[in-house]
């Protein structure tokens, strides 16, 4: 009984939360990676895009909340998502073509780029907090959990609860599905091949009359949607800062450079490898382990490894090992 | 020549404006541009060095100056020996254990190239650390946590805290330096981000050694007391003499302390940077970031010299951020913003031009008073812009709310601009 209700407190607290937090931070460096892959430069604007294209999500979910219209036990974000991918698809378009299409035209070293997208970060930024302020917001309505404490407890007589939220549930399964779509258009349409060989090798691919401006629109198009969904996730998930956005950015880099930056398929492993970490670490195992240990060996203390202020330090020291060790990923990423 | 000239006229200019400002609304807000001003050229300098010299990108400006805010109030504050007594040696004891215990990994490492006896190593030793640490930071922070609850400093002259927020940031440039600078410039760009979040996680976490959230104020000044020199009657009769009463005057005087002493530093750091940047050591940094392979074939050593210019800006910002922190007389961790601390300086040294120090410094004070301005500004602007709008619209109201959000994107569109239409800057290296 007592190994179940470890195996149960271990699933509450480490492998719920961190099977979520992974799917977003996956989402989220697939658009890192993408855009390194296709435009060759790492974009800092990322996380305020995320912040942005959630932003666009919210405002729709309250039209529709004032409204009336509402999912039933899901939560109506669901019903905005589309119209967040569109405005985020708008704005990034129309920075492209007002400013990276300039510095392409150029051929701009990949760190000009770098400072491009810092001004550009400037702007998103200000324009979050300009619309919708900098204040914690909260959108998520319907039904909250799947399964509630409570329920579990009183249905299997255990002593530790299992909860998932709605949110979580909704994380998980958007995420298997998105992955799946973008693994599909990469791997059998034709413009999906076309961003490979744009990505494997610039040249040649323009050579065999690959055009190079299309290429480059149908990558914002998929990151806008990318960031938004992931944005939207998480938000329903924990709840809407720009600020926290902005530091999301940290942990997404650590994913996707962890997987290697360029691979699709790294950029989802990255984001496990990070979340689980980040969890475990600044996890306080007592609760599990009162169930393991003999009495004699109870532990005193919370036997937390670090406090959950320092989980950018655990990215980060995940990236450096990495980085020291395997510069280019475990997925064999670029290193231009 | 007109080179020269440009440098003049520009220099003139942002000498107008600030003049301009203290004719026009207060010289209070002047000499609180000026101020902010000096140090965020003495910053500029610090980025210039390392992005515009040594092309070595770090976006990790704001640990460094956090690290030095934190050196004022270490040195400067007044120890707490009941806290002491309590477990500051066995804290010290504690950090000297974690060091130890990298060190001896690391040349473990080295000699053995064993993952597992590492790992092990690092394992056996965090568990010995907390061991140590865990009871000494429990007993310092039960030392009346309301009014200290932390160490103290060492009671030192405020100004040694600038030397010593120097060195602390040219040690942590050190560490850094080590591990990330062979890597490629997008990666030392994550790193020193990373770093510099972990700096500022550590100064709100750990309390016992910065008191964390709860703030240290009444860090002590390099300059007289505003309450003293009201109460001395010779400064009262000066003051008047100048038509100023008391108060005004000594807050006045204040600042004008505060100038002086960081321009003499301004001025120390500029001269030194301007006769490195034209000496043989200038010549070969710049010649290392324009071609790093022909530099490597003619023996200069790369890797060497990075770290050494990487040291240098780093040290630069730590005396930056330890001016600013006694400036503000007050260390309070949760206002450290990447957003202000990193890229606002980013900003400062590409729209001033980056590989020119004069530019940087320009940079420095041009940003920094449209910084303040857009702030103090803004609403007029926006309640001409909004005049034409119904009283009861919420579209106004919301527009004037959210004025304060302005100068990001203002920050944004100039630096877009510059890259794009001048994108050497406003004063070109030459």
């Amino acid at each position: 009984m007592d190994f179940i209700n470890a195996i149960v407190a271990l699933s509450n607290f480490v492998l719920i939360p961190a099977m979520t937090y992974g799917s977003q931070l996956a989402l989220g460096a697939l658009g890192v990676t993408l855009i390194y892959g296709i435009l060759r430069f790492s974009n800092f604007a990322h996380g305020d895009t995320m912040a942005f294209g959630t932003m666009v999500v919210i405002l729709f979910t309250w039209l529709f909340q004032s409204w009336g219209i509402s999912l039933g036990p899901l939560p109506t974000a669901l019903l905005a998502i589309p119209f967040g991918i569109a405005g985020t698809a708008a704005l990034m378009l129309i920075t492209d073509r007002g400013i990276y299409r300039f510095y392409r035209s150029q051929k701009a070293k990949p760190v000009v780029f770098v400072i491009v997208s810092i001004g550009v970060m400037f702007i998103y930024n200000g324009l979050t907090r300009f619309i919708l302020g900098t204040d914690d917001q909260r959108f998520d309505d319907g039904e909250r959990f799947i399964i509630n404490v409570r329920e579990f407890k009183e249905m299997t007589g255990l002593a530790e609860g299992l909860g998932i939220k709605t949110t979580q549930g909704l994380t998980v399964i958007t995420a298997i599905l998105v992955v799946i779509v973008l693994f599909w258009f990469l791997n059998k349409t034709r413009t999906g091949k076309s961003m490979r060989a744009y990505s494997d090798n610039e040249d040649l691919a323009l050579l065999s009359g690959i055009n190079p401006e299309r290429v480059v629109m149908v990558t914002w198009l998929i990151v806008a949607a990318l960031v938004t969904i992931a944005g939207t996730l998480y938000g329903l998930d924990k709840s809407y800062k720009p600020f926290t956005y902005f530091q999301l950015l940290l942990p997404i880099f650590a994913a996707a450079i962890v997987g290697g930056l360029g691979s699709p398929l790294g950029a989802i492993a990255g984001g496990f490898v990070i979340a689980f970490s980040e969890v475990t670490i600044t996890y306080a195992w007592k609760k599990v382990l009162v169930y393991l240990m003999p009495d004699a060996l109870e532990p005193s203390g919370l036997v937390q490894l670090m406090a959950t202020e320092y989980k950018f330090a655990v990215s980060f020291m995940i990236l450096v090992v990495v980085l020291l060790f395997k510069p280019t990923g475990l997925f064999k990423g670029k290193s231009v | 020549m007109s080179n020269h000239i440009r440098t003049v006229t520009l220099f003139a200019f942002v000498a107008l404006l600030i003049v301009g400002t203290g004719m026009l609304q207060s010289w209070d807000l002047a000499l609180v541009i000026l101020n902010m001003g000096l140090i965020s050229a003495i910053m500029a300098l610090g980025v210039n060095l390392q992005w515009g010299i040594a092309g070595l990108f770090n976006v990790g400006v704001m640990g460094f100056v956090a690290l030095g805010g934190m050196a004022v109030m270490l040195t400067s504050v007044d120890p707490v020996p009941e806290a002491w007594a309590a477990g500051g040696v066995r804290a010290l004891f504690a950090l000297i254990l974690g060091a130890g215990t990298i060190i001896v990994t690391f040349f473990a490492w080295k000699k053995t190239k064993n993952r597992y006896l590492a790992a092990a190593l690092l394992v056996a030793g965090f568990v010995i650390y907390r061991m140590v640490r865990d009871p000494a930071v429990d007993a310092i922070e039960a030392v009346n946590p309301a009014g200290t609850g932390f160490l103290g400093g060492l009671g030192l002259p405020v100004v040694i805290g600038w030397m010593v927020g120097g060195l602390l940031a040219a040690g942590a440039a050190w560490i850094i330096g080590k591990t990330a600078l062979g890597l490629r410039s997008d990666y030392l760009a994550i790193a020193t981000l990373g770093i510099s979040e972990i700096i500022i996680a550590i100064m709100k976490n750990e309390e016992w050694l910065t008191r964390g959230v709860k703030n240290v104020s009444g860090l002590p000044r390099p300059v007289p007391d505003a309450i003293e020199l009201q109460n001395d009657p010779a400064f009262v009769e000066r003051a008047a003499g100048f038509g100023l009463d008391a108060t005004a005057a000594s807050t006045l005087y204040i600042k004008i302390s505060y100038g002086l002493m960081f321009a003499v530093v301004l001025v120390i750091l500029l001269v030194l940077a301007q006769l490195a940047l034209n000496s043989p050591w200038g010549r070969m940094m710049r010649a290392i970031r324009d071609n790093e392979t022909s530099s490597r074939a003619m023996g200069k050593d790369v890797t060497y010299r990075h770290l050494q210019v990487f040291i240098l800006g780093s040290a630069i910002c730590g005396i930056a951020g330890a001016m600013m922190t006694t400036l503000d007389g007050q260390l309070i961790p949760t206002t450290y913003q990447p957003l202000r601390y990193t890229f606002l300086i980013w900003v400062m040294v590409i729209v001033g031009g980056s590989g020119n120090n004069l530019g940087a410094v320009l940079g420095g004070f041009l940003i920094w008073f449209l910084w303040v301005q857009v702030e103090t500004l803004g609403p007029g602007f926006m309640t001409w812009v909004t005049s034409w709008m119904p009283d009861d619209s919420n579209l106004k109201a919301h527009l004037l709310d959210s004025v304060q959000h302005m100068r990001l994107l203002t920050m944004g569109v100039i630096l877009l601009m510059v890259l794009r239409f001048s994108p050497r800057g406003l004063l070109p290296e030459r």
